[in-house]
């Protein structure tokens, strides 16, 4: 692997522990070093040493997850020091807030959540460590008497249950885990778009999935009141929809929230039957967008629940950009950050198209290799929780996404590409140039083959959120993208494109 | 009706995070109050028990109970006696501190308080002869902590030596403490020499009976009032006692200058107990003793009741594991040396003195006592630090025990063994050191923290007994 004019340098740091998200900005400051070609500096997890390997260095084993490694690469020993160095200087930085104050009014960091809890007089914690230490965190928020929110994936399902049910007897909730967006009273936490207030409260067993639900609520002018997460698994067999119940009877109580909206990917039939028959006893009407074949969409049951209130459906906002005027043969490709965004695609794609290859796959026979490649139509969840052991979700770090596309672009048998983008509190600041960056060097690339790639984006956003859906639809259409803010709309406007050449 | 979620719904939030520095920032961006804890994964290999203990149903409130019953014991110094008579001490045992060790595995300044201890009860004539006796295993050595006591560094105690005895009439226990020989060249820091023996000899004879008389006819003397007001005055009450040593002396000189004896004899037993900048810690001790007492046997808790050394090992125990102790190798501490004397003459840890930050003051009080650090080392803002550290790793602050400079905030009390694990903060313990070589003295005085197993260990045993 080594040629003329590269150094390597590998080296694996114990006890030295930084959140994934932190070593992202670190690894992006390492490689613009000058003289570093590339540099990844990451956590020692199963996934991280993959994408080592990929990169053509090899970690010696013995590592443990939590080990740091050191992966540069660069045109001489020089670049390779200037890297170091940029690595020292990221580190620190990363340290430099609470070292800051000294003497006697010094305030040092709470080192437990118990303790920050108490500080600050917390309402409600949130909780975003490494799944397998996330249990830990939340007894402790359950102990000191506060609901606490599991941003967290990978937690085992049974920590789910009895967190839940220790919960539930404290009258306290457990929202999670992997619970990516909650607003309450006003506060979003997690990834929360920024939308106005209003009547509709929502339970979330899906955190995108709400994310759009919210997005085209506010579209249509209609506001939220709260929006509270259960976790992906609360309305599966094991789980029972434990917290669903809670949040059912937590909003029925409020005063400020007059219909309840349940959004959730496909649930276990019979959870989803006792939860009616709970919500049917309540006061305030409950409607249900949960996903399932020969279900509606999530754009179907806003629509549905906006006009139950007498509420004028809009056009749902389209920025048509030259795809949108081409045809192509092969398949369909969707490459998603959000799970519930993937689900939906993957039910309107399979309607029309038939079978669609997926991790996240609607039948198991249907599941896609550790490659994630197969001759068909694929959609790929980059946020599944097996994609996301020590790194950020590609919310937030979209470079194995982004890696994708550029394959998908040399790919022949690729027809369309279908992509999600997230906006709102917690997702990256401005993703939308990098995005169209890549969407813009994909479509040239297929041209150069003789080929087009029309790309559809189904982008979630609001004009309140502080990347601004407008702006960023605008940046994608220059890259030749069109953007949809119903995901399910664009995923139709994609089967659309494909044309007569479908799979073939 | 009550709102739903305890008012989760009605309240503007203030959020606490663990995790992602991102996720606080997206806060910050909508002007919410936001405290960030600075998370590190917990110690190596306690996922799994740690997972287990933080589930058990029983931990919360059984914790809460340790502190409350620590807090609220109380401790009276009512009566001073032969340990023959106070604990029924038999002749041939011998007390010491720290978990339970044999002969072989003894460290020098064990080994010399054994000898010297031999020789004050007659049981040898030569320290050749006391060690031949030892090696063989010809005496019963046990802990201070089975008998309800404590004792400073190497903590022999024979039967014929007089011990401090002090109740806590709220949960009904007697706890008790050797009499402080002065610093130097002195039994607990294993030196055997003539002039140790011939001072052990006149303790028992003159020192304790006097003491004996002073507070049948003064006491009771409420030491836990002492040990609030000495940290209002500088002491920390393991290493630095100068306050404490005075407001103890002022409390027993009219009843001493009283008692039935030669007025050579007072003046001289003044004069020794005044001279003793440490002669509070023998009753400060055994009163952090009737506080962990009272938190003993607690099925749930993970509250840390003992932490005591024996010069090879560091011990702990818990509340919710009874009397089972959790050992590891004792750490040497580090800090300033006495003359010329450097690290190299220095010992492990010893004593049972640590009783005192595992009852909520010595090092986890340093704050109290900025000026322990000319003695131990380090600088007052380490001192500072050290308390407010502690708060990390405790269960909640004193109700009595104060500390001034942190606006009167009570000290942190009761380890949690949980939090020692989650955070990898270790109790810090503030020592005096003991040379290596038996019957050399103190060497030195410092800062140590026990062996990280000890936790881990005990940290396991929580998670076997654990209720979900």
């Amino acid at each position: 692997m080594q040629a003329v004019g590269v150094t390597e340098h590998l080296e694996v740091r114990g006890g030295a522990y930084y959140d994934s998200v932190s070593l992202m900005t670190v690894s992006r400051q390492v490689t613009t070093a000058p003289g570093v070609s590339a540099a990844q500096v990451a956590l020692a997890t199963e996934l991280n040493l993959e994408v080592l390997a990929g990169m053509g260095f090899t970690v010696p084993g013995g590592t443990q997850p939590n080990d740091l490694v050191v992966a540069i690469r660069a045109t001489d020993q020089a670049g390779v020091d200037a890297g170091l160095s940029a690595l020292d200087q990221a580190l620190a930085s990363l340290h430099g807030a609470g070292a800051r104050a000294e003497g006697l009014g010094q305030i040092l960091a709470p080192r437990t959540l118990g303790a920050a809890i108490a500080r600050g007089s917390a309402s409600v914690a949130l909780v975003s460590v490494p799944g397998q230490y996330a249990t830990i965190e939340a007894w402790d928020a359950l102990e000191r008497g506060v609901s606490v929110m599991l941003f967290s994936d990978n937690v085992p399902v049974e920590h789910e249950v009895a967190l839940k049910d220790a919960a539930a007897s404290r009258d306290l909730l457990v929202m999670g885990p992997d619970c990516g967006t909650a607003v309450v009273g006003g506060v979003g936490l997690g990834f929360a778009n920024v939308v106005r207030a209003g009547p509709v409260g929502i339970v979330a067993a899906s955190g995108t999935g709400a994310q759009q639900v919210m997005a085209l609520l506010d579209a249509a002018g209609t506001g939220v009141s709260h929006c509270l997460g259960v976790g992906g698994r609360d309305l599966s067999t094991a789980v029972g929809g434990r917290s669903t119940r809670q949040a059912l009877a937590a909003l029925a109580a409020d005063v400020t929230t007059e219909v309840i909206l349940v959004v959730s990917k496909p649930p276990a039939p019979e959870v989803l039957a006792d939860l009616q028959r709970y919500a049917a006893a309540l006061d305030t009407p409950v409607r249900w967008a949960t996903l399932g074949a020969g279900r509606p969409d999530l754009t179907t049951a806003v629509e549905e629940a906006l006009r139950a209130r007498g509420v004028p459906v809009p056009q749902w906002p389209a920025w048509r950009g030259a795809s949108s005027g081409e045809s192509a043969d092969g398949f369909l490709r969707g490459l998603f950050c959000g799970g519930t965004l993937a689900d939906e695609a993957m039910l309107v794609v399979a309607e029309a198209l038939g079978d669609v290859w997926s991790n996240v796959p609607l039948r198991p026979d249907l599941a896609l290799g550790a490659d994630l490649h197969a001759p068909g139509h694929v959609v790929v969840d980059f946020g599944d929780d097996r994609l996301t052991r020590g790194r950020a979700h590609p919310m937030i770090d979209p470079t194995l996404r982004l890696e994708r596309i550029a394959a998908e672009a040399t790919d022949p048998t690729c027809g369309v590409l279908v992509l999600d983008l997230v906006l709102g509190h917690g997702a990256h600041p401005d993703p939308a140039p990098e995005l169209a960056q890549a969407v813009g060097d994909a479509r040239a690339t297929a041209v150069r083959d003789g080929r087009r790639l029309p790309v559809v984006v189904s982008l979630t956003g609001t004009d309140g959120d502080p990347q601004a859906v407008s702006r960023c639809a605008d940046t994608l259409v220059q890259a030749g993208a069109t953007v949809m803010l119903s995901n399910a709309q664009a995923a139709r406007h994609a089967v659309g494109l494909l044309g007569s050449g479908v799979g073939r | 009706m009550t709102a739903p979620l305890r008012g989760l719904l009605s309240c503007d939030p203030a959020v606490a995070t663990s995790g992602v520095t991102l996720l606080a920032d997206a806060l910050r961006a909508q002007a919410v109050p936001v405290t960030e804890t600075q998370w590190q994964p917990p110690l190596d290999g306690t996922l799994e028990p740690l997972t287990r203990v933080m589930a058990d149903r029983r931990r919360s409130e059984a914790n809460a109970l340790a502190l409350q019953r620590m807090t609220s014991s109380g401790a009276e110094l009512v009566d001073v006696r032969p340990a023959s008579e106070a604990l029924g001490l038999e002749r041939g045992t011998f007390l010491h501190a720290g978990p339970p060790i044999e002969w072989d595995r003894a460290s020098g300044p064990l080994r010399g308080a054994l000898v010297g201890a031999m020789l004050f009860e007659g049981m040898a004539q030569t320290p050749e002869a006391a060690e031949a006796v030892l090696a063989r295993g010809g005496v019963v050595l046990e802990p201070c902590h089975h008998r309800g006591g404590v004792g400073p560094m190497a903590g022999v105690v024979s039967p014929s030596m007089w011990v401090y005895e002090l109740r806590d009439e709220v949960y009904g226990h007697t706890s008790w403490c050797s009499l402080n020989e002065g610093l130097g060249r002195v039994l607990r820091y294993g030196a055997f020499g003539p002039a140790v023996i011939e001072r052990l000899h006149w303790m028992s004879s003159v020192l304790g009976p006097l003491l004996q008389q002073a507070v049948r006819s003064g006491g009771p003397f409420d030491i836990k009032a002492l040990v609030a007001q000495m940290l209002q005055m500088g002491d920390e009450g393991h290493n630095r006692n100068r306050a404490g040593s005075l407001l103890l002396l002022r409390d027993l000189l009219p009843p001493l200058i009283a008692a039935d004896g030669t007025a050579g004899d007072i003046a001289q037993v003044v004069r020794f107990c005044g001279a003793n900048e440490h002669f509070f810690l023998n009753v400060g001790m055994p009163a952090c003793k009737l506080s962990t007492l009272a938190a003993e046997g607690i099925p749930g808790s993970s509250v840390v009741t003992t932490m005591a050394r024996n010069g090879t090992d560091f011990g702990i125990r818990t509340a919710g594991t009874g009397d089972r102790w959790f050992t590891g190798p004792a750490n040497t501490p580090e800090g300033l040396f006495l003359g010329d004397f450097g690290p190299g003459d220095a010992n492990p840890d010893i004593g049972d003195s640590a009783i005192t930050e595992t009852a909520g003051i010595g090092g986890f009080a340093m704050a109290a006592a900025p000026a322990i650090v000319r003695f131990v080392g380090g600088d007052v803002r380490q001192a500072l630090r050290a308390t407010q550290t502690m708060y990390e790793i405790t269960v909640g602050e004193h109700t009595a025990y104060q500390v001034p400079i942190l606006e009167f905030r009570g000290t942190p009390t009761g380890i949690d063994v949980a939090a020692v694990a989650r955070t990898g903060i270790l109790p810090q313990i503030n020592t005096g050191m003991a040379g290596r070589v038996a019957g050399t003295g103190q060497v030195g005085a410092g800062l140590v923290t026990p062996p990280v197993q000890c936790f881990t260990a005990a940290l396991q045993a929580l998670a076997a007994a654990a209720e979900g």
